[in-house]
């Protein structure tokens, strides 16, 4: 399961990319960098994700998650750091 | 090409009045209530949930988005109202009101505009109150209800301008639906008397204004709140 999150993420990366034209996400990886820091996301393009994310993993695991959750927004290290505590979160939700 | 749109509440009253009539237009209706739908049309889709139900108003819209593939306009149409002095409300009245009027518009305006967002394209419609405006008496929490929903409008509008989503609001002055039945006669005609023109409301003046803020040619008006009958803040 984890791979196939990881690899979701990875794909909707590239095709929001295709907008936003950053170098960082070029080839995004597990150790990409998403939202803070010096992450390559700004707040709008990480709602993008977040959207674009939810739908995509709601279809392949049929399971209608929502991924702003309170959990999500409190967490002392945000999952939309990088891709790979994304990954992890992603499936903490998904096995709830 | 077909316009999608969601309307909440159309069981009866306003709600399935515009269903009927968008349907009338050619228009894909997705709407939903408490109870079963009372629409028969092959371009209509009925979900029952309550609109405050988070996951369920999640499944509807990506059920809704899975099979028309896009969501051009959303109307929360779905609202309760109720009159009582403040210190006569119960607690539990408040909650529910809070529920369907403002987290049932949260809930739809968020799941609809992440649609809306990709499709870079979107009509929402509010609903407010002249009951707002007015201050008036004895409506202290729905009006309450309703001006969260006003500020909501207008402080979203800008968030989602980006994505060529509009945010607007209608304030319907009474109009002779369930909604009102309860209210006793004189107070109703205290009301139409602060109005400019003194007279109820009508599908039609309702119509007239959602055409407006839904029309593609509306792209510029964004944030705005249009009460009836001649009534402003």
């Amino acid at each position: 399961m984890k791979n196939k999150i990881e690899e979701i993420i990875i794909e909707v990366l590239i095709e929001l990319n295709e907008e936003l034209e950053k170098d960082a996400l070029n080839n995004p990886t597990k150790d990409t960098k998403l939202y803070g820091g010096s992450g390559a996301l700004d707040s709008l393009a990480l709602v993008s994700l977040i959207t674009d994310l939810e739908e995509r993993i709601s279809d392949e695991f049929d399971n209608d998650i929502i991924l702003a959750d309170e959990k999500a927004m409190s967490q002392r290290t945000s999952p939309f750091r990088n891709v790979e505590s994304l990954t992890i979160y992603i499936q903490k939700i998904l096995e709830e | 090409m077909k316009k999608v749109i969601l309307i909440t509440g159309t069981r009866k009253g306003i709600g399935k009045e515009l269903a009927e009539y968008y349907l009338s237009l050619g228009c894909n209706v997705i709407g939903c209530s408490r109870g079963p739908g009372t629409i028969v049309n092959s371009d209509y889709r009925h979900y029952e949930l309550d609109v405050s139900n988070e996951k369920d108003v999640v499944k509807m819209v990506r059920a809704a988005k899975k099979e028309f593939e896009r969501i051009d306009i959303l109307l929360n149409n779905a609202g309760i109202a109720s009159m009582n002095h403040f210190l006569t409300t119960p607690y539990q009245t408040v909650q529910n009101i809070f529920n369907t009027n403002f987290f049932g518009t949260f809930l739809f305006s968020r799941e609809v505009s992440k649609v809306m967002m990709r499709q870079k394209f979107g009509r929402i419609v509010n609903y407010t109150t002249v009951a707002s405006a007015l201050r008036l008496e004895g409506e202290a929490i729905y009006a309450a209800s309703k001006g969260a929903i006003e500020n909501f409008t207008q402080t979203i509008s800008k968030e989602v301008a980006p994505y060529n989503i509009t945010v607007n609001a209608i304030g319907p002055t009474p109009v002779e639906t369930d909604l009102i039945k309860a209210v006793p006669k004189d107070k109703i005609a205290d009301l139409l008397d602060k109005q400019a023109i003194k007279r109820f409301g009508t599908f039609e003046d309702i119509k007239n204004v959602i055409d407006f803020f839904i029309d593609d040619k509306s792209n510029f008006i964004t944030g705005q709140i249009i009460y009836l009958g001649g009534i402003h803040n």
